[in-house]
């Protein structure tokens, strides 16, 4: 039976038991003299008894959901000619993915006459597990509710237990946040230590020359690519620093403006407004930056005598990152100034301070923890964008420092090498890996320090 | 000696003050620009945004309206070469081109030449016999009849009824030359040419023929995967929310986890994509390209901001609810679920639509589980391969036809459009449910 369908039943069977638990209660619940004498309300029992008979089995299936594959395949091959268990892990991938493609009916003719055999072998235990799965989930969801419609008596604690049950969902669920952290870290690490077993980490840090590209067979010169990942690094700042170059100015002397100055009227237009700009999916950015912003600064530079500037300027993209990220400065920088209590600015003024006066010697000073978390962030943010420099930035490592010429990013090599068809036994697609951990790395201390910063040096007005 | 004195004094005094008004116009000098500084940040800011937006909505705007033809269509069951319209042999090997050609080459008797007869019939679309082909067969009784068919002209000739053909530039640099120009011109002014909503970019999957390319393949795509993506986070979201918030006892583990959530935030989407390829594509062998598989991807970068936000929403419920109904023998779990989560449950919708909002226009990710692939035909489960809204405007926009800005610029528009109406949904929420306690 498909999955589909076996999970369909199974909900079927979980709501006959929880109607079948509810009866029981009530019925129960008569002969103590009504549903008053029971320990929890007749609905807890039944949902009770639904949660005996849907866990067990849900559990069931999703194992063999996951396990399936991969028991069967190694079942197959284990099956197989010695000569072909003698093979390398990567070799055996081939292996099973010719059989599949046989057994498909992709391919008429086979490599090796015993992957015939192979395939009745496959189709008889794909049967066989289809069978298995179907008879042991549906009998232990049947015997997991009558277990528990066995267990409904009137005192038992059905709302004390089915409230536990819950609260350990809520737990699991809080749960995934650690799992997705230790997911990340696990699935870049692994490659990563790959990646460095091949290429030492001190090339990787170190090298200044990045060509990934490895060549088809190692008589042709230049064969092993260069993983320096310094032009990398560099590129990376060059264009966040274009980008915080025009983010934060522009977005603190916003924050300013409309905390300080502006009506509330016009702070209720302005600030929605700027706000949309952050909600512009990153793609919009990237095709402006590459088809409108990056040829009038060619256009605009060349008139002005420049050497011919890159189509692929970093110049292009940080801006557009730039303007990207002043609605997130902004925002930021707007909480920490709305903080700073009027209680300061009133002193300041009746000291005969002007405004901006105020604002630059006692309301920056008071803020600037916040700010500077701010601005960190923000620089996270400009490290990890990805779009907006796939499609405006180059692909051409460059060590330079010159934002008119092309350069490219750890974001932009990641998302180039891993687009496509991967072999994942090639350095070229584990450096990817390796760059991400370095990518996460970097994210990760930024907002740590951006954290600690704030924590660290609050003042705490009252 | 006293009058002496006191001239030094006023002197002095008149001195301070005539210093003190320098400086004092000089500060509100200061005071000016500084002022200045924090308007124009504003307008740049502004500036940008009405650039952008005005960019993209001039260039997208033609992609909404096509250029239509009017042939007189004779279906000549000799030149088609086939009898018998219910053999399907004979329809498949028909030549349908066939048609078109006779069409435009009875309307324009004059042109000759190989080379001028194929400028000729490059002017209708490839699609066009295909609408022949559907319109016979649907009507059988049209065989060996004439009518006048409006037919899909093809992209260069769209730009050109659009303005986008320059005539003054030299006639090499051009991929329209003076000729086509001519016989456009001449089914302009009989009338023969016309321009209509362009129904073939909401009905049509990806194509590389740009008249033909349509963004219903990466509309349903994006459909399936904000699918999988809302049903996974917003019960794991509020769950967590909820725990956090409610139940979770103050110690080391719990500011773990709140820790982690906070950084999970920042991480860089892109890293989330890795995590997709490792665990979810290499690890559970899911299908390449999927929904399913992005779905996923972008419900683990969308959790923090819901559970976040469904904290917030929790925390604003006052604790004088929880305490009434402590105080009336509801248990924990009853005052959560029958009271304070229904009070917070406009709060935790808004955070998820933006949420959600976010999931919709992010691409990163989705590059790296492989959703980038060229894909014409529409996904019907969240298993086929498919690609999504974001990611049609990152292919089309590297894609070298001009037609294709238009294209690029239209589907932007509509991704902006749907943007707009979840922002505009969560606001209203926010408005109609707020409560000041």
């Amino acid at each position: 039976m498909a999955s589909s369908s076996l999970f369909l039943i199974l909900i079927l069977i979980v709501l006959v038991v929880y109607l079948f638990g509810r009866k029981r209660s009530e019925i129960l619940a008569q002969a103590v003299g009504g549903v008053r004498n029971l320990h929890s309300l007749p609905n807890y029992y039944g949902l009770m008894a639904a949660v005996w008979a849907g866990v067990p089995g849900l559990l069931l299936l999703c194992a063999w959901l996951a396990f399936e594959n991969t028991v069967i395949q190694n079942m197959v091959i284990a099956g197989m000619p010695d000569h072909i268990n003698s093979l390398s892990q990567s070799e055996l991938g081939l292996v099973w993915m010719e059989i599949s493609n046989l057994q498909l009916g992709a391919m008429s003719s086979a490599s090796d006459p015993s992957y015939f055999a192979a395939i009745d072998r496959l189709e008889l235990l794909r049967s066989q597990s289809q069978i298995g799965k179907t008879v042991l989930v549906l009998s232990l969801t049947v015997l997991g509710g009558l277990v528990g419609w066995r267990l409904i008596r009137p005192e038992q604690k059905a709302r004390n237990q089915f409230e536990g049950v819950l609260r350990l969902l809520l737990l699991m669920s809080s749960m995934i946040a650690i799992l997705t952290t230790v997911g990340i870290l696990f699935s870049v690490m692994f490659e990563s230590i790959r990646f460095f077993q091949t290429v030492p980490i001190t090339d990787f840090v170190f090298g200044t020359k990045w060509s990934p590209q490895m060549a088809l067979n190692a008589e042709v010169a230049g064969s092993s690519g260069a993983f320096g990942a310094v032009p990398l690094f560099a590129g990376t700042l060059l264009i966040a620093s274009i980008a915080l170059i025009v983010a934060v100015p522009i977005g603190l002397m916003t924050a300013v403006y409309l905390v300080e100055y502006a009506s509330p009227k016009m702070r209720s237009i302005v600030k929605p407004l700027l706000e949309v700009l952050a909600g512009i999916p990153t793609v919009v950015y990237g095709f402006f930056a590459a088809l409108t912003m990056a040829p009038q600064l060619k256009t605009f530079f060349e008139n002005l005598g420049a050497d011919p500037v890159s189509s692929e300027s970093a110049l292009a993209a940080g801006l557009v990152m730039g303007i990207m990220i002043i609605p997130f400065v902004s925002s930021l920088a707007d909480d920490v100034i709305n903080a700073v209590p009027n209680s300061m600015r009133d002193g300041s003024y009746g000291l005969g301070a002007t405004r901006s006066e105020t604002i630059k010697l006692v309301v920056f000073p008071a803020a600037l923890p916040g700010i500077v978390s701010g601005v960190l962030l923000a620089a996270s943010r400009a490290i990890g964008e990805t779009m907006i420099v796939v499609m405006a930035a180059g692909l051409a490592a460059n060590l330079t420092g010159n934002p008119l010429e092309a350069v490219t990013t750890v974001t932009v090599q990641i998302a180039t090498l891993l687009v496509g068809d991967q072999e994942f036994d090639s350095p070229k697609t584990l450096s990817a890996f390796a760059l991400g951990l370095m990518l996460f790395i970097t994210t990760l201390m930024l907002n740590i320090v951006a954290l600690a910063v704030v924590k660290r040096f609050r003042e705490q007005y009252d | 000696m006293t009058d002496q004195t006191l001239n030094a004094i006023e002197r002095l005094a008149l001195v301070k003050q005539e210093r003190m008004a320098a400086q004092l116009s000089k500060r509100y000098g200061k005071e000016k620009r500084f002022r200045f500084f924090g308007m124009a940040s504003i307008v740049i800011g502004l500036t940008f945004l009405a650039v952008l937006l005005g960019t993209i909505f001039t260039a997208g705007f033609s992609t909404f309206f096509s250029s239509e033809i009017k042939l007189t269509i004779h279906y000549d069951a000799a030149l088609l070469g086939l009898s018998d319209l219910n053999d399907e042999d004979q329809v498949r090997l028909a030549d349908w081109s066939q048609l078109v050609k006779k069409a435009l080459k009875t309307r324009f008797p004059e042109v000759s030449g190989r080379k001028q007869s194929r400028q000729l019939n490059g002017l209708a679309s490839s699609i066009a016999i295909y609408t022949l082909k559907d319109r016979l067969l649907a009507n059988p009784a049209l065989l060996g009849t004439t009518e006048d068919v409006w037919l899909m002209a093809d992209d260069e000739v769209d730009a050109y009824m659009k303005g986008q053909v320059d005539p003054s530039v030299p006639e090499i640099e051009r991929r329209f030359n003076d000729f086509q120009i001519g016989l456009v011109d001449q089914l302009v002014a009989s009338g023969e040419m016309k321009q209509s909503f362009n129904t073939t970019f909401f009905t049509n999957g990806d194509s590389r023929e740009p008249e033909q390319a349509g963004i219903r393949g990466a509309m349903i795509g994006s459909f399936f995967t904000l699918l999988v993506t809302l049903s996974l986070s917003f019960p794991i979201g509020i769950s967590a929310a909820i725990y956090l918030e409610e139940f979770a006892p103050k110690n080391r583990y719990t500011e773990i986890i709140e820790v982690n959530i906070n950084n999970l935030a920042a991480v860089p989407s892109i890293v989330f994509g890795l995590l997709g390829l490792a665990v979810f594509i290499n690890l559970f062998h899911l299908p390449r390209s999927a929904p399913l598989v992005g779905g996923l991807v972008l419900t683990l970068m969308t959790l923090p901001t819901i559970i976040i936000s469904s904290r917030s929403s929790i925390k604003a419920v006052p604790p004088s609810i929880r305490e009434a109904a402590l105080g009336l023998g509801a248990s924990k779990m009853q005052t959560v679920l029958h009271h304070v989560l229904p009070l917070a449950m406009p709060g935790m919708l808004t955070g998820t639509i933006i949420g959600m909002a976010q999931a919709l226009g992010e691409t990163a990710p989705l590059l790296m589980i492989g959703m980038i692939a060229f894909i014409a035909d529409v996904p019907g489960t969240p298993l086929d391969p498919s690609t999504v809204l974001p990611v049609q405007v990152y292919l089309w926009s590297d894609l070298p036809e001009r037609a294709f800005v238009a294209k690029t610029s239209g589907a932007i528009m509509v991704l902006l459009g749907f943007l707009a109406i979840m922002n505009l949904i969560a606001v209203f929420l926010r408005k109609k449910f707020e409560q000041r306690w």
